[in-house]
């Protein structure tokens, strides 16, 4: 049985093949570029504003909200990363309503790619708030025995990350696929709404869980100051 | 009793134990953590959306660790690595 997106063959030159995976995240891509593109071309500041400006808005407004309330910084340099993250893979999941349309995030490869972003942009992040000494420091808390466990706990978690959203998209679609065969007229279209429903809880919480892990490694501001205001 | 045999059948048999046992401990720890949650909700409505983001993200954790049982589960039956050494044995 067929249940992956890896094993779609679309294309076969002998030579290499295209499998649905690759397909249909390019296409996502081109989507969520040209849709871009095509809304930031003509923005206006004006009292009023085209309806495709005011989604995006909202879009936009309301990742760099919460990212705001999980770090209580400045959303900014996090908003490119933790949003991008989010509109692809809701985007991909809320796609999959579309007959013919093998979410690309139902593969375990595009969610270990995602979660491998994730990974390496924590230390990034990490180093551009702090240096590379405490950042290193971070992980012999609270003592140095503790140090395996750190470094473990950093490779399981993106391990983690990458398993619960294939896990969760793929079951969705083989109750789908099941569904099917058992009672074809009307439960699965209740099982793909619920998978909606699942699709974007996930892409929320694949986003939520990137950010915390780089506001984990982050230097809290409040902290430091609070103690400072101790000292003093 | 053929090895074929023996592996498909342990398969399907591991797979519903993996499944089922698997399903436990995640659905007691959720229910665990909604009731905690719509508990304090109650208590201070005010801070509801603090505590729903924390219920999303630990639901979440909780959670992984069925869909670990799910992803053994799907591998046990759709592509078991045993069984097909051992089609492959018994067919060459």
């Amino acid at each position: 049985m067929k249940f992956s997106p890896d094993q779609f063959i679309i294309v076969d030159w002998g030579w290499g093949s295209l499998n649905a995976t690759i397909v249909f995240t390019w296409l996502e891509m081109v989507l969520l570029v040209a849709g871009s593109w095509l809304i930031t071309r003509n923005l206006s500041s004006d009292v009023t504003i085209s309806r495709w400006q005011n989604v995006l808005e909202i879009l936009v407004a309301g990742i760099a909200k919460q990212i705001e309330e999980i770090t209580r910084q400045k959303p900014e340099p996090f908003l490119p990363f933790v949003g991008t993250l989010f509109i692809f893979i809701l985007v991909s999941n809320l796609l999959s309503v579309i007959p013919y349309y093998h979410s690309p995030t139902a593969s375990l490869s595009t969610t270990s790619a995602l979660a491998l972003c994730v990974f390496i942009a924590v230390p990034v992040f990490g180093l551009s708030s702090r240096s590379l000494g405490s950042y290193l420091r971070q992980y012999m808390e609270p003592t140095f025995f503790m140090l395996p466990f750190n470094i473990l706990g950093d490779l399981s978690r993106t391990l983690a990350l990458a398993v619960r959203l294939y896990g969760n998209v793929l079951s969705g679609s083989i109750i789908g696929f099941v569904l099917l065969l058992i009672v074809p007229l009307f439960l699965p279209v209740v099982m793909s709404a619920l998978g909606l429903l699942t699709g974007t809880i996930q892409a929320y919480i694949f986003a939520l869980l990137a950010m915390i892990y780089i506001s984990s490694v982050l230097k809290n501001e409040e902290l430091e100051s609070s103690s400072n205001r101790k000292t003093k | 009793m053929d090895a074929i045999e023996l592996i498909g059948m342990m398969s399907v048999l591991a797979a519903g134990l993996c499944m089922g046992i698997g399903a436990l401990g995640p659905a007691i720890g959720e229910g665990m953590a909604a009731a905690a949650a719509l508990r304090s909700i109650a208590q201070q409505p005010d801070e509801s959306a603090a505590i729903t983001r924390t219920l999303f993200v630990a639901m979440a954790m909780i959670e992984s660790t069925g869909i670990y049982a799910f992803v053994i589960a799907i591998i046990l039956i759709f592509a078991n690595p045993f069984w097909e050494y051992a089609i492959k044995h018994a067919a060459g």
